[in-house]
């Protein structure tokens, strides 16, 4: 191996993938059954955290940064001036297998800029999962991209080596796509999202049937989508979220701050701020919709397009349905619970454990970890003070703010005064 | 009655037995140490308890027909947390387990249970970082070799994650603060205890141990790890929330060679 030029290959083709946020290895049930390397049946792990603050898990890199498009959004555009490199197959797989003998990670994410065709392009991505798989017996995580425009062929192979496959949507809205990748084609996305999601169905059905059917994708599909590129609405985004939940099954839909790296004039300028406190409340609802049973609608909608950046999604709901509120901790189900502001699912389920020994007061609430502060409005207990006044939602809000600090609070005041 | 405060052997079979002859002779424990730990107290009697498997696997026995799977995991966690008076309160929460019909340990309105649940989430949270943030270095005679030095005793329930994980390399974790290791031979594991040279150091690939290699990947990673940053996001007290400190030693991502 020549160390040099692989370290500065995997400078290049490691920054030039960073921009997906994906980073989960969990979901699979991979073992490892023959003394082979790598088990990727439990939980994933987070190896190591970027200064960003974003977990380490898997080895993303780029096989190559040569591309045939020019999508405005994106680093490796054919227009934009900067270093290209590519992998060979046997690079990935010896930097992969030496890699996770020392426990640096969980396995393998591997994109690529588009060479060629999506179809060539598609096939060395399958190449390198392939030899993984048959030449070193791992059965540590791979996620593959799905290259858009790939073939139903390669994509039906990569589901055989690959754990997970993803196909970033990157731009919300159709018209945000013609506006900033001119040369690609909605279908373009959507066809192998299709080919992959039909495919883990049919193999689901034929494994009840045969246990030997080997395994397509485990883990399942996700796609992402870049936040503040074009002017969409939240609702834009997490109907188009919730659209993709329903009609792909997929196990996540990541959202990801644009973050400016080109002066063209359809984008945010390259001094714009990464909307990162935005990104953070789309994750918020995500989980709200995935987790809580919330249908999107309550929570965005025609007359509520832009989710509130001062309070949490949960938080802004309950406002908005006072007539909800307040509910006794000792008595109402466990759907009703999940949506009461600062409770989550954890102390959810320790309330609905604890409940069952003696009726809990405040203190008890307390002590199991729930946040008081936002509780404290919307729930009565066994306690005889009631925390619940007769204010004005908007009244509420400003209370509950003035007593809460919060790690955006500096973000916030830079990001409102934008508007 | 006379208090009692019972010494045993630290281990989890050793506790166990001073909780079985606890119940069994109805005695008034108001302490249980480890050997050599404890001051004596005033107005109480110090009994040396010997550790014996058919007692300590009866009490075991008994908790699992009370508790949940999780519940008896919670206890086993909580003990490897080694805190101080960690046993008094363990042997609380199985009276209490044992006074009440079912599944007490999800009582989160009793303190004791609460406590219980919060400590084994701190030694499940060491667990997972230690799995996460062990460090392999491969040494010339071809064993992949990490020193840890981990907050509470957790070595003996990572041992399957990475048995599992790397059936087909050696392997060599060491616990350099409780001064033992698990060694795997390819077929199974052992407890190890042996003295480090001083100069193997926590990364790094000193030739004399390391394999010639070695250190390229531990700068490969490095390289890979400074350039999946995105230096307009940078959130240090989050990166630091996240790996704390006190474990940048042992990360060849945070060694500071060129």
């Amino acid at each position: 191996m020549n160390f040099d030029r692989i370290k500065e290959k995997l400078g290049i083709l490691a920054d030039a993938a960073k921009y997906d946020v994906s980073c989960s290895s969990s979901g699979s049930k991979r073992k490892n059954t023959s003394k082979g390397l790598g088990d990727s049946s439990g939980m994933g792990i987070c190896h190591s955290y970027t200064q960003d603050g974003r977990c380490v898990s898997l080895l993303k890199i780029l096989l190559t940064n040569h591309c045939i498009f020019d999508c405005a959004y994106c680093v490796t555009r054919r227009s934009n001036d900067i270093k290209r490199a590519a992998f060979k197959v046997q690079e990935v797989v010896d930097l992969t297998i030496n890699f996770y003998r020392r426990n640096y990670i969980e396995g393998l994410f591997l994109s690529s800029g588009i060479f060629k065709s999506p179809d060539h392009t598609m096939e060395r991505l399958i190449q390198v999962a392939k030899k993984l798989r048959e030449e070193e017996n791992f059965n540590g995580y791979i996620h593959l991209k799905s290259i858009p425009g790939a073939s139903d062929e390669l994509m039906r192979e990569a589901g055989l080596y690959a754990d997970r496959l993803s196909v970033n949507i990157e731009i919300p809205t159709k018209s945000g796509l013609k506006l900033l990748a001119p040369e690609k084609k909605h279908e373009d996305f959507m066809k192998p999202m299709k080919k992959v999601k039909n495919e883990i169905l049919q193999y689901k059905e034929e494994s009840k049937l045969i246990k030997s059917t080997p395994k397509y994708a485990p883990a399942g599909q996700s796609t992402q989508m870049i936040v503040g590129a074009t002017g969409e609405s939240d609702r834009d985004i997490m109907y188009s979220s919730a659209f993709f939940y329903k009609n792909y099954n997929m196990k996540r839909v990541y959202y990801s701050g644009y973050v400016p790296i080109s002066n063209d004039p359809r984008l945010p300028a390259l001094t714009s701020q990464v909307p990162m406190l935005r990104e953070n409340r789309l994750y918020q609802t995500d989980w709200l919709m995935r987790f809580y049973g919330f249908d999107i609608r309550e929570l965005l909608n025609n007359d509520f397009q832009y989710l509130d950046m001062e309070i949490d999604p949960k938080l802004s709901w309950a406002l908005r349905n006072r007539q909800v509120f307040p509910v006794d901790i000792n008595k109402v189900d466990k759907q009703l619970l999940l949506r009461i502001p600062g409770i989550g699912l954890k102390s959810v389920n320790k309330i609905i454990n604890a409940r069952k020994f003696r009726k809990l007061n405040w203190e008890h609430l307390k002590k199991i970890g729930i946040a008081f502060n936002r509780a404290k409005y919307f729930v009565t207990c066994d306690s005889r003070e009631k925390e619940l006044r007769d204010l004005s939602s908007e009244n509420l809000k400003s209370i509950i703010l003035q007593n809460s600090q919060s790690k955006f609070r500096n973000d916030l005041s830079n990001q409102l005064s934008l508007f | 009655m006379t208090k009692k405060v019972l010494k045993y052997d630290g281990s989890f079979e050793g506790f166990l037995t001073c909780v079985f002859n606890a119940f069994e002779q109805k005695l008034k424990v108001i302490e249980i140490v480890p050997t050599g730990e404890s001051q004596d107290q005033l107005f109480s009697e110090t009994e040396n308890i010997i550790t014996e498997d058919a007692k300590s696997q009866r009490v075991l026995k008994a908790l699992k027909a009370k508790v949940t799977s999780n519940g008896l995991r919670r206890i086993k966690f909580a003990f490897l947390s080694e805190k101080q008076g960690i046993e008094i309160r363990l042997y609380e929460m199985i009276r209490y387990i044992f006074s009440m019909p079912e599944n007490a340990e999800l009582d989160y309105s009793d303190p004791i249970v609460l406590y219980i649940s919060k400590t084994a989430k701190q030694v499940g949270r060491e667990k997972h970082r230690m799995e996460a943030f062990v460090r392999f270095r491969l040494t010339k005679d071809d064993i992949y070799f990490a020193i840890i030095e981990p907050d509470f005793n957790v070595l003996p329930i990572i041992t399957s994650h990475f048995k599992n994980r790397y059936a087909d390399q050696k392997w060599l974790i060491y616990d350099v603060k409780r001064k033992f290791g698990v060694y795997y031979d390819l077929s199974k594991t052992e407890y190890i205890s042996i003295d480090l040279p001083k100069d193997i150091g926590v990364s790094g690939g000193n030739s004399e141990y390391f394999e010639t290699g070695e250190v390229y990947f531990q700068k490969l990673w490095k390289e890979y790890f400074d350039s999946t940053n995105i230096k307009s996001r940078v959130n240090m007290r989050l990166h630091v929330q996240h790996v704390p400190k006190r474990y940048w030693k042992y990360l060849s991502e945070k060694s500071p060679f060129a």
